[in-house]
């Protein structure tokens, strides 16, 4: 058996497929859970409540939405192309899948270490975009079509943006290998977004707008365009492109992570200090803490559910807390290479989570920008400054290498530089308002 | 006719449409035409090229209700116009009709009267916040503004029993004393309310994205304005400084202190500050009014049995969208012979073609809830 787990087939075969369908398995799942969080998130800063019916506090709210969702009428409109109809939104969930192949979730958590591994998930996920506009367009909805060619455009100009927001990044980290950039991050004993903080700007918005999350949800405009391309889908064809958009924002936010966020390090990776006389790190101790005030939590709230079956699975959360703390305790004492794992997996996602909660506090807080305002965002400020901050991040490299100077101070001096370049794009996009605003896009 | 069809849409429902032009319909079931409204808009690309407002889905015949009903019984009905401020509605109709009779409600009705009428307009003006902001994307705000409204619902609850569609006062006065504890209920609430407006604005007024959605949106020029008969504060936000509580006071505004604020854009952003500014001066009016209700009388001497003299009569209020008119006509009967109510929110739709020309899809809903309409109102 542990001649078999060693083998090179168990490594580069078995171990990968499993991965894959844990990923397939959990996924929907986990994104009923963010829909959940989001709608938690939404109630709390709206001075509300949120779900609270189904199970304590909504828990089990995701089930019964997929249960409802797979029961419902499948409709597909009269003069609808029922094969692309068909194959739009298994497009769009597929290609959210695929790219989770190269993302990884940890040192040991990765179904594949392409060398190319971000192309590949750039690549693949720029092709989920067929899923809306072919969506959109075999509605033979006016709606739909418009959401369509909306996402279209939007997507090549921002996909752009974000793009070469990642080149700053990647020109510290050299390389496309999604492992190897963690390990450059480790390396320089500084995550990236400490050298390209205007980068991780700019890939942030841009990914909010891959995502069509608000506030550039023009795509599906709730208010203008009904749905927008997914007008005419309702049941589960619906539901895929719903877990679409929520897998798709786990990979932005796992791009977003690995690039600028140190990946699986833990904070301050480079520190080690000992319990004495053990060799465990005191920083390490941070997850079973977490999760044991989280089971506090759990517990101190069991004697007020008004109901005897909600105490239990309060009761049953909290417990759920303390195996998993437990969890990450033994993990410390077990072989580095599973510790490594576990704790990498946590920290991964919850810097996914972070990056994930950023992306709701900007939906419940900001209008929706108008589709010629989207545009001359993208190309008027996002992409100019994306191609300065890329020479900047090459500038502060050769300042580094070539003249010695810490790595600190050159960046400060090119950040400087391209901080004074984006104020003076802000200012320049201020000046022709709404007037030249409408001549310009007429055209 | 063809004259007039100039500012409307040319065949906007025929197929006359060049090779890049759609028609879109929005309606009457759209997340963002508030209510049953149907709007034919021609396309370009997403460009609005053309557009008609299709209405009637709301129709009931409220005018025609009324040449069957007493004057008393009629006066509930008028709470189903705008039914975001019933008070309002109310107000008007019973006014015109006093003025019919010769009669006079007493000054403590009238106060009475014009407290509830501007809490009523702060809630009216509450709900166009929230849903004008939920519809270019805002979706916080209007959980805050309905919080609000919501004190003042509670206000109306308990000095009448109805929360939406009130029927608050009665030809002559009011049929209710106030409860014990309004005038403290009015005051804890507009003390709380100032600060809840500055949080609005925190939200909205500085906000890049708001700005640069609503500034330079659906301009209407002070010429216009007057020319379709706008009224309201989509009439003053385009300069023109009428208001009905000053220029003819009713109820007792003549009384108060207040501004009329104005903008000088006329687009959507004037607007909505306009429209914030005059949630403050209700708060300010009533907060002067609460100190001193007179004491007295609650209801005028006019009879169990109404029977006015035939003639006719016009009485117009500031209601919260505009010039709401009554024209009321009596054959000496208990029935009126014809009632004819002139609403701010049908003649205001009349600008939306005007506005939306050459504006683009989203900032349609945009200009929709700028107007504040309600189609209740609109289709009687």
């Amino acid at each position: 058996m542990a001649h078999f787990l060693a083998s090179s087939t168990f490594r580069q075969l078995v171990l990968p497929i499993l991965y894959g369908v844990v990923i397939v398995a959990v996924l929907p799942l986990a994104a009923g859970y963010i829909v959940l969080l989001e709608r938690k998130v939404m109630a709390d800063m709206q001075a509300r409540l949120g779900p609270m019916r189904v199970g304590p506090h909504g828990l089990l709210q995701p089930i019964a939405d997929a249960l409802k969702l797979l029961l419902k009428e499948d409709i597909i409109p009269q003069n609808a192309d029922r094969f692309l109809f068909w194959l739009a939104p298994v497009a769009s969930v597929g290609m959210a899948l695929l790219a989770y192949a190269a993302l990884p979730f940890g040192p040991a958590f990765q179904v594949a270490d392409l060398n190319v591994g971000l192309l590949f998930i750039l690549a693949v996920s720029s092709l989920g975009i067929y899923g809306i506009v072919l969506g959109g367009w075999a509605s033979n909805s006016h709606y739909s079509l418009l959401g369509a060619l909306r996402s279209a455009a939007q997507l090549v100009s921002y996909e752009t943006a974000a793009g070469l927001g990642l080149v700053s990044a990647l020109v510290w980290a050299g390389s496309l290998s999604m492992n190897s950039i963690v390990q450059a991050q480790y390396d320089h004993g500084v995550w990236f977004i400490f050298y390209a903080p205007v980068g991780f700007f700019i890939y942030m918005v841009g990914s909010i707008a891959e995502t069509n999350r608000a506030p550039f949800d023009l795509p599906e405009a709730e208010s203008e365009l009904v749905a927008g391309y997914m007008t005419e889908y309702s049941g589960f064809r619906w539901a895929l492109y719903f877990l679409a958009e929520y897998a798709n924002m786990i990979v932005v936010a796992g791009i977003a992570t690995t690039l600028f966020l140190g990946g699986w390090l833990r904070p301050f990776a480079g520190f080690r200090d000992h319990f004495p006389g053990t060799s465990i790190e005191l920083l390490d101790i941070f997850p079973t803490l977490l999760f044991l005030a989280a089971a506090a939590f759990c517990f101190r709230l069991v004697p007020r559910q008004p109901v005897k079956v909600q105490k239990h699975v309060m009761a049953g959360i909290g417990g759920l807390g303390v195996v998993t703390a437990a969890v990450m305790f033994a993990a410390l004492f077990a072989p580095p290479a599973v510790m490594a794992g576990i704790h990498g997996a946590f920290w991964f996602l919850v810097k996914v989570g972070a990056y994930i909660y950023v992306f709701l506090w900007f939906r419940f807080t900001f209008p929706r920008y108008r589709f010629d305002q989207l545009m001359r965002l993208g190309w008027r400020f996002l992409i100019p400054l994306a191609l300065v901050n890329v020479i900047g991040a090459a500038v502060a490299i050769a300042l580094s290498e070539q003249w010695g100077l810490p790595p600190s101070v050159s960046v400060i001096i090119t950040l400087a530089a391209t901080i004074a370049v984006a104020m003076w794009l802000a200012a320049d996009g201020d000046k022709p308002a709404a007037a030249t605003a409408r001549a310009a896009d007429g055209d | 006719m063809t004259g007039e069809r100039e500012i409307g849409m040319t065949n906007a429902s025929a197929t006359v449409l060049g090779a890049d032009e759609i028609i879109l319909n929005m309606g009457p079931q759209h997340p963002s035409t508030h209510g049953v409204l149907r709007v034919q808009l021609k396309l370009d690309g997403e460009r609005v090229v053309g557009s008609e407002c299709i209405i009637g889905y709301l129709h009931r015949g409220v005018e025609k209700i009324a040449e069957h009903r007493s004057y008393q019984q009629f006066a509930p009905y008028v709470d189903r116009m705008d039914y975001v401020a019933a008070v309002s509605n109310g107000l008007g109709y019973c006014e015109a009709v006093e003025k019919l009779l010769n009669a006079e409600a007493p000054p403590r009705a009238r106060v009475v009267r014009t407290i509830l009428t501007e809490l009523q307009r702060i809630a009216s003006h509450l709900v166009w916040l929230g849903t004008h902001a939920l519809d270019i994307g805002a979706l916080t705000p209007v959980f805050y503004c309905f919080r609000e409204r919501e004190e003042i619902l509670k206000i109306f609850e308990k000095y009448c029993g109805a929360r939406l569609t009130t029927h608050a006062f009665r030809i002559g006065g009011l049929q209710y004393e106030t409860y014990d504890g309004l005038e403290q209920d009015v005051k804890r609430f507009c003390q709380d309310f100032g600060g809840k407006i500055d949080e609005y604005e925190e939200l909205l007024t500085q906000n890049r994205i708001w700005v640069g959605r609503t500034k330079g949106v659906g301009v209407l020029s002070a010429e216009d304005a007057v020319a379709l008969g706008v009224t309201g504060p989509v009439l003053r936000a385009s300069g023109v400084k009428w208001d009905i509580r000053k220029a003819m006071p009713y109820a007792a505004y003549d009384q108060y202190q207040f501004e009329i604020p104005t903008g000088s854009n006329g687009d959507t952003y004037d607007r909505y500050l306009v429209r914030m500014e005059e949630m403050r001066q209700s708060r300010r009016i009533c907060l002067q009014a609460i100190e001193n209700i007179p004491t007295g009388p609650i209801m005028a001497r006019v009879g169990k049995v109404l029977k006015p003299a035939p003639g006719e009569v016009y009485h117009a209020i500031e209601a919260p969208k505009g010039e709401l008119g009554y024209y009321i006509v009596s054959d000496g009967t208990t029935q009126p012979y014809r009632v004819r109510v002139r609403p701010p929110s049908f003649v205001n739709l009349q600008a939306f073609d005007r506005m939306a020309r050459g504006a683009l899809v989203a900032d349609v809903v945009a200009i929709i809830g700028t107007i504040d309409i309600v189609l209740g109102e609109v289709d009687r």
